[in-house]
């Protein structure tokens, strides 16, 4: 039918918009805030056709059902600006667009020409989907079998002889009711996990943890959107290292000092115990400010060329910038591993303006 | 049609056959109506389009059927079915419905129809709006062949801003029409042609000088123009059919006011069944309730209709459910009719108990709103048969909204009231009244616009956007006369930027 070319335009059209405002959506971090399940909503300005219309001041209209004067009825909408200065902004009137994070990973990977990943490992993960295909005795009113549920009222009523065909009411009890339901059904899909590291010693900051946050936001996007199953870990460090949660992750600030490796270790045990890289995609994406004691570079690059880099899919280094850092450890990787291994990959991330371009840097090689 | 539908299976040929004899034994008088059975993703489309699947491209229509999609996927919302006026009429049944949502439809659609060929404000209407609409689209996406798609849908957009500003009542007035007018003096006038000249006598061109000198025709030019009466104003009376005045005056290239007319021609279309919404809705819901209670349904179906009817009459408190007002007040008025409640004797009796037993057996419900479809709209319906009685039995409220908790909240249970904003917010579709006042403002050919203030003001940012894209067809500067804050205010855009002053 001719809609598919006009639903293809109008998606063109929010594409374009979200396009023109992509850098803007990357760098902010609100997505991560507005997230849904699946699902963003993003604003965008004026998807509209404009027409003179009645503003909500002293507009209201009738209604119907019980309440005093005074009750409220509704919450008012957004107006954008209402009544601002003239000649100013276009209408900030704003259409907030549901995008799945699916097809924002889409707009982003073409915007930055990320290639499609190549999953390596077996599909022997299963993956649950669901479907409606029967009939439980509970389950939420929204899916309330309306006719079933009458028919075992009726039934009921009929079998305890309450029924009275001349008055035939029929009022369906707790448990009369019948609701839809839904089976599991299990799907095979390629897997990957990702390990975040950060060194979380006195020299990284809040904004500096505020810049890795938002760069894994649209990591795991991307990565969600190329596997079927999706295992995220997370690793901080100072002196000594050890596995958190995602909260602890991005809220841990120690004063210790930092030593890189104790990570790895982590990770590589990690590794070896839960995710073994012959059936996993693995990625690893590590964030300092580049501080190192001066000794331990050593035992890192070792491990990394030993114990890690063979094994994982990538590899990422994302130096942030911090007043406090010296900045060095990106140097040694460069210097010690840089030509060897095609799967590592440095990022200095100087502010938050050079996150999409970091993004592009890790993400830009479809391993 | 692009798309083979799917015709109707032999079961519900002959379900179809029943319910088309149940309307017409109940009086019910409407064009042939023809039956396809779509999906859903068919439907959603097909609504999308307004019901017309061969309209013209636009991005919108793309826009709507995500809505309309992501709401039936979501459980939210669901059509059930779908009525184009036209003759034949074409209705739309949804195939996963169950056979008694079929049946309850069908019958539903026969009132639709009846209403359709019956209604007052439909009598003017283009029953071949199936190929009118054929036809405007494919015109539009030759358009967009030979001057590109961008191009084409820029203009689309322009005019879709201001589809609404027509005046819905101008097809039903005859006089001479301003397109007349408009044909006899030719737009493109240059001033030239028309500015007064010195009277020129027949020479020869080497005589020319000495019989007509050049100083005394210019002399006698200038005279003439200060005596010269003031040109025409344009247009002489404030007109509500914008489109129809920047039709005939804003200089657009052919094919440009072919865009602007075939939107102008749709919004026409459409605007008497935003007129009759209520009443539309009301009839096709009594006609589906009577017919399946009375004889559509059998034992298998009731459940299902009751669950199903029951939905389509749900209230909400923000927002009147006009299938529900209507069906209510058609029986209302049936009731009242039946019984005798309605003229001088019942309405000056002030015994409230002979009041509540008035009942003089007139029987003439059943007459008296196979008439009322035929004559009223909406506004005119609830004014004429919106009663205090009915307000209380229905609890029916007025709202308002309030700045202070940023919520619409109960304002009155009192019938004036409740009436008065009722018939506020069906007057002109609920859309502010405009009117362009005066088409060459300045003298300099610029576009002025007055919205007749009602109390409601205009929201001022899509305003703001509405004028952008009126200043495309316009191309000169464009300004609306509206009241802000209690002052008249007149806003303007001149293509590159907005103001804002008090007018004088």
């Amino acid at each position: 039918m001719k809609m598919q070319r006009d639903h293809a335009r109008f998606r063109e059209i929010v594409r374009g918009r979200i396009r023109q405002n992509l850098r803007k959506y990357v760098t902010q971090g609100e997505m991560i805030g507005r997230k849904g399940r699946d699902l963003v909503s993003i604003p965008i300005p004026q998807l509209d056709v404009p027409h003179f219309r009645y503003g909500k001041n002293g507009s209201g209209g009738v209604g119907q059902g019980d309440g005093e004067e005074g009750t409220a009825v509704g919450q008012g909408e957004e107006e954008g600006d209402g009544k601002g200065k003239a000649g100013s902004d276009p209408g900030a009137h704003v259409l907030e667009v549901d995008v799945p994070l699916e097809e924002l990973a889409k707009i982003m990977a073409d915007e930055l020409h990320l290639p499609r990943i190549e999953p390596k490992g077996r599909e022997n993960i299963q993956q649950d989907k669901t479907k409606y295909n029967s009939i439980r005795r509970t389950g939420p009113e929204s899916l309330r079998h309306f006719k079933r549920t009458y028919m075992e009222a009726l039934r009921r009523q009929i079998s305890s002889k309450t029924y009275v065909p001349d008055s035939p009411l029929v009022v369906p009890f707790r448990e009369d009711k019948r609701y839809r339901s839904w089976h599991t059904v299990a799907h095979p899909e390629a897997s990957a996990v990702i390990v975040y590291m950060m060194d979380v010693s006195g020299s990284m900051t809040d904004e500096q943890k505020q810049i890795v946050r938002t760069e894994a936001f649209w990591i795991d996007t991307w990565l969600k959107s190329q596997y079927g199953g999706l295992e995220v870990r997370y690793i901080i460090h100072d002196a000594a290292a050890k596995a958190v949660d995602e909260n602890t992750f991005y809220h841990t600030r120690e004063s210790g000092g930092t030593r890189i490796s104790s990570a790895y270790k982590v990770c590589v045990d990690l590794l070896k115990k839960d995710f073994p890289p012959s059936d996993w995609n693995v990625y690893c994406f590590q964030f300092s400010d580049g501080d190192n004691w001066g000794e331990d570079n050593q035992t890192c690059m070792s491990m990394l060329r030993e114990e890690l880099l063979p094994h994982v899919n990538l590899f990422c280094y994302g130096q942030v910038e911090s007043p406090y850092g010296s900045g060095e450890y990106l140097r040694a990787l460069h210097e010690k591993l840089g030509s060897d291994f095609e799967n590592l990959i440095l990022s200095e991330i100087r502010d938050r303006n050079a996150i999409y371009d970091s993004i592009k840097l890790f993400l830009g090689k479809g391993k | 049609m692009a798309t083979r539908l799917q015709t109707l299976p032999p079961e519900l040929v002959e379900v179809q056959q029943q319910m088309e004899g149940h309307a017409r034994d109940c009086g019910l008088d409407f064009f042939p109506t023809i039956f396809e059975l779509v999906d859903y993703d068919q439907l959603n489309s097909i609504a999308a389009y307004g019901g017309f699947p061969t309209r013209y491209p636009h991005w919108r229509w793309g826009m709507e059927y995500e809505q309309l999609s992501k709401g039936y996927v979501y459980g939210l919302q669901k059509i059930y079915e779908l009525v184009i006026n036209n003759n034949p009429c074409y209705a739309y049944l949804m195939s996963c419905n169950e056979l008694t949502d079929q049946k309850l439809v069908m019958a539903h659609v026969y009132g639709h129809c009846d209403f359709f060929k019956n209604n007052f404000w439909f009598s003017q209407t283009n029953r071949k709006m199936m190929d009118q609409m054929a036809n405007n689209g494919n015109r539009i996406r030759r358009y967009m062949d030979r001057f590109g798609v961008d191009e084409v849908e820029t203009v689309l957009d322009a005019c879709l801003s201001i589809e609404d500003l027509i005046d819905i009542h101008s097809p039903f007035i005859k006089r001479p029409s301003m397109h007349a007018a408009a044909a006899t003096t030719p737009l493109d006038d240059s001033e030239h042609d028309n500015a007064p000249r010195g009277t020129r006598f027949d020479a020869k061109p080497y005589l020319d000088p000495f019989v007509n000198p050049p100083d005394k025709l210019a002399a006698e030019a200038e005279r003439r123009r200060n005596e010269a009466p003031p040109a025409h104003k344009n247009p002489e009376h404030p007109t509500r059919d914008v489109m129809l005045f920047i039709l005939e005056n804003a200089p657009l290239r052919s094919w440009q006011l072919d865009v602007l007319s075939i939107v102008r021609e749709e919004a026409y279309y459409f605007a008497p069944q935003g007129q009759t919404k209520i009443m539309n809705e009301g009839w096709a819901s009594y006609w589906h309730s009577t017919i399946m209670t009375t004889r559509g349904a059998n034992d298998a179906d009731i459940v299902n209709f009751a669950d199903h009817h029951s939905g389509t009459m749900a209230t909400s408190p923000d927002r009147l459910n006009p299938y529900k007002l209507g069906i209510e007040l058609f029986r209302d008025i049936e009731d009242r009719w039946n019984r005798g409640r309605f003229g001088r004797d019942y309405e000056e009796c002030d015994d409230l108990t002979q009041k509540r037993l008035w009942d003089t057996a007139t029987n003439q419900g059943r007459q008296k709103i196979f008439e009322v479809r035929r004559i009223h709209n909406d506004l005119t319906f609830i004014d004429t048969f919106l009663t205090l009685d009915f307000c209380r039995q229905n609890k029916l409220f007025s709202f308002g909204y309030n700045s202070g908790s940023d919520a619409y909240e109960i304002e009155s249970r009192a019938f004036p009231q409740i009436k008065q904003r009722l018939l506020a917010n069906l007057t002109n579709l609920g859309r502010p009244q405009i009117c362009v006042d005066d088409g060459n403002y300045k003298n300099r050919g610029e576009l002025f616009l007055r919205h007749e203030f009602n109390g409601v003001e205009l929201q001022m940012n899509y305003a703001r956007d509405t004028l952008i894209n009126l200043q495309k067809l316009w191309t000169r500067p464009v300004h609306i006369e509206t009241t802000l804050d209690g002052t008249k205010t007149i806003l303007s855009y001149d293509g590159s930027e907005h103001k804002q002053e008090a007018a004088k």
